[in-house]
């Protein structure tokens, strides 16, 4: 017990030095950015406005509001103390909305969208994969290539196709949202089938993709386990087929535990892009809208959440790795 | 060496990915000197014109009736121009009309024009006027009727300059491609802005590879001299190498990149830079893998053998550690250089993308299409073409990277 203390508690250190370092790019990158975004803001609300003193105070009035006139010390102490409030300051493209409310209504969505897609394509490449390795002739010959072509299409490019066949072609899929359009999100049945046919695209978008990817990682991790020593020495000793396999990939897996805890912010910024295409309202698109606007409370607020879920995410993995293969805590320990 | 090669070129899975990536490499130096001039270049006035070839209207009018004009005598000219000129829903407009008036339309082929109309000519009566449709709608018909009169009793065309005839074209009046002044062919048609989809998709390819390059050589560049050190000095340079590898494996690249990017100038922001800020957000992968193949070779006997001798420690690193891990570097180079194609194409989709007017690339392309809702419309080759090139590439790269892994790794072979 004191060894997974330890462990659990270095992972938990680890996960806060992360977290720290995040917060700082977090909030210096998108301060380098060189245009001014409180004048643009001044400049939407002052137009037609000939007071050049009444403009004047405008600029400083949003310049207080948004802090900008401090110094960066100061600025970034602020933030931090807002962060832990979860007050990440007005949106300056949706001005006077706050940024936590936006976040918090696509936070969900992406949520819902990715996690099921990633975990689902994870599962089915990993199956595919030993699946490929065990059964080697036909199987092998043909999933190989098939996981390598998509594994290699872009999450993008998965998404137009899926969106130009099933949405545009065969009208079976709607083309954009995360609902209809013409409804409020409420708890009502008629809205929850709505959900459910607008999710469909884009959960297969990402499914697809991971699961080419996975499966090529599994088959290599389980031809290398299937020629290890100890399943020759079982074998000779006569030991059942069926229970070999098992130990087998059960071995193979634990590496690939480690690849999904690592390719999560990679197959996070595949989907991010894949949610523009669909417009679906989660963080994706309204990164994308937020870039577009210049709105760096919300671009950082962004970047930031997504940054702390996948921190998270690979915290959580380590900790689910650590009791599964006692071995990496031991070495981790020592 | 030479075995190795032989080796590399025995795998069908390289050999299959390097061929294709050596026609797309064809492709880009080929093309432009068929097709000369910016890729950029606007020649459309509208808006995603189809694929096809492209004949001057002007000059085929123009051309002499004596000795650039034939006359063909092709029997099924006249029902291909009369399916040309009946449109879709001209044809829904008449077998409404059939079928109010009664007409059994029992096993007839509406996409047969002649049939079609034959069946019009034969029922069509402008005094037939059944209960509830409107005069508007028996005009409409009449219409339609004139119209289609009028379609086959088209007489001759005649091009008439400042009152005066210049020629008169008949219906069997044929002109060589060859004779007419301007003829474009525009096998992808035009995108959004009017530019030629091919000479652009090119232009991009090959900016693209160059943006992948860089990102792939200056991820290896920092991947493997981090791992180099870190693995063989060892000790606290060891210690903070790992520290900031593993703070940088943790805290997506993707994110990274958005928010670097997003704080560089667009005005400065070309694809180099993108590039080198892409290779700068994912060298991790490279430097850890080094660092523990170096770990493993740092106390081999030809190591020792050489440190006992006195040589510099950059000798030691170039003779005696480089080598054993280059096949290894040169896998990894592989996959950065897809990788970095596919993060240039996902941050050209999130707007953050080379901002540049004189080359595109694959990333800007795509997202070109998509603001104009390419996908939407139906206009396919704006970018499926595009998805093709970027799947193919990477498709290619990777696909030798496994012939490199199978012929380096022999327990992954078949």
């Amino acid at each position: 017990m004191k060894g997974y203390r330890k462990y659990f508690g270095k992972k938990l250190l680890w996960f806060l030095i992360t977290l720290v370092f995040a917060v700082i790019l977090n909030f210096v990158l998108p301060r380098l950015m060189p245009s001014d975004p409180v004048s643009s803001i001044t400049g939407k609300l002052a137009a037609g406005m000939s007071d050049a003193a009444a403009v004047r105070e405008i600029y400083e009035h949003y310049q207080e509001e948004f802090g900008t006139n401090k110094p960066m010390v100061v600025q970034f102490g602020m933030f931090v103390k807002n962060m832990f409030h979860g007050n990440f300051g007005k949106s300056f493209s949706q001005y006077p909305r706050e940024v936590s409310d936006i976040l918090a209504s696509s936070v969900g969505w992406t949520v819902a969208l990715q996690l099921p897609a990633i975990l689902v394509g994870w599962i089915l490449g990993n199956v595919l994969g030993a699946m490929a390795a065990y059964l080697k002739k036909g199987f092998d010959k043909v999933l190989l290539p098939v996981s390598i072509f998509f594994g290699n299409v872009p999450a993008f490019a998965m998404a137009v196709v899926l969106l130009v066949v099933f949405g545009v072609n065969l009208k079976i899929a709607p083309l954009a949202g995360g609902y209809a359009s013409d409804m409020i999100p409420n708890l009502s049945w008629p809205f929850i089938k709505t959900v459910i046919s607008h999710y469909q695209l884009p959960f297969w978008s990402i499914v697809i993709i991971s699961v080419g990817g996975q499966a090529i990682g599994m088959r290599s991790m389980s031809i290398y386990e299937l020629n290890a020593d100890y399943v020759k020495y079982s074998r000779f000793l006569g030991i059942k087929d069926r229970k070999i396999v098992g130990y087998v990939f059960r071995n193979a897996m634990l590496p690939q535990i480690t690849g999904l805890a690592m390719s999560l912010g990679t197959m996070m910024g595949g989907a991010l892009v894949a949610e523009k295409i669909f417009s679906y309202p989660g963080l994706g698109n309204t990164m994308y809208k937020a870039v577009v606007a210049a709105d760096y409370p919300l671009i950082s607020a962004c970047t930031l959440i997504i940054t702390v879920m996948v921190l998270l995410a690979n915290f959580l993995l380590d900790i689910v790795y650590g009791l599964i293969d006692p071995r990496v805590k031991a070495a981790q320990v020592d | 060496m030479k075995s190795t090669l032989r080796n590399i070129f025995h795998s069908s899975k390289f050999v299959t990915g390097f061929v294709i990536f050596l026609f797309l490499m064809v492709m880009i130096i080929v093309y432009p000197l068929i097709n000369p001039g910016s890729p950029l270049e606007q020649i459309g006035v509208g808006t995603f014109a189809r694929p096809g070839t492209y004949v001057s209207l002007y000059d085929a009018a123009k051309t002499n009736p004596d000795r650039e004009r034939e006359t063909l005598r092709l029997p099924d000219a006249e029902d291909k121009r009369l399916a040309r000129a009946l449109s879709d829903s001209d044809r829904v407009l008449m077998v409404e009309w059939l079928g109010l008036k009664g007409v059994s339309l029992e096993g007839v082929d509406y996409s047969d024009t002649e049939e079609l109309l034959k069946l019009w000519h034969e029922n069509y009566d402008s005094t037939f006027k059944p209960k509830g449709m409107t005069s508007a709608a028996q005009k409409k018909y009449k219409r339609l009727n004139d119209a289609l009169l009028a379609l086959q009793t088209a007489e001759n065309l005649t091009v008439v300059s400042d009152g005066e005839t210049l020629s008169t074209i008949k219906k069997n009046d044929y002109v060589n491609v060859g004779t007419v002044a301007n003829v474009k062919r525009l096998p992808l048609g035009t995108d959004n802005f009017g530019r030629d989809v091919l000479k652009e998709l090119v232009g991009a390819t090959k900016t693209s590879l160059v943006v992948g390059l860089v990102a792939g050589v200056v991820a290896t560049l920092i991947g493997l001299t981090l791992g180099l050190l870190s693995g063989y000095v060892g000790g606290v340079v060891d210690d903070i190498i790992m520290f900031v590898t593993n703070l940088f494996t943790v805290i997506p690249g993707f994110i990274l990149l958005i928010l670097i990017s997003y704080s560089i100038s667009p005005e400065l922001r070309g694809p180099t830079t993108v590039a080198v800020v892409i290779g700068f957000t994912s060298w991790t992968w490279t430097a850890r893998s080094v660092r523990s193949q170096v770990i493993s070779l740092r106390n081999r006997d030809h190591v020792n053998l050489s440190k006992l001798s006195g040589h510099s420690l950059i000798r030691i690193v170039v003779t005696d550690i480089l080598p054993y891990i280059a096949s290894y570097v040169v896998m990894a180079f592989i996959l950065q250089v897809s990788s970095g194609i596919l993060s240039e194409a996902q941050l050209s989709l999130l707007g953050l993308g080379p901002k540049t007017t004189v080359t595109p690339t694959l990333g800007l392309m795509m997202n070109w299409a998509m603001s104009y809702s390419a996908h939407i419309n139906g206009t396919w080759w704006a970018y499926l073409p595009v998805i093709l090139t970027i799947t193919l590439i990477s498709f290619s790269l990777n696909l030798m990277n496994t012939g490199l892994d199978q012929v380096f790794n022999p327990t992954l072979r078949d």
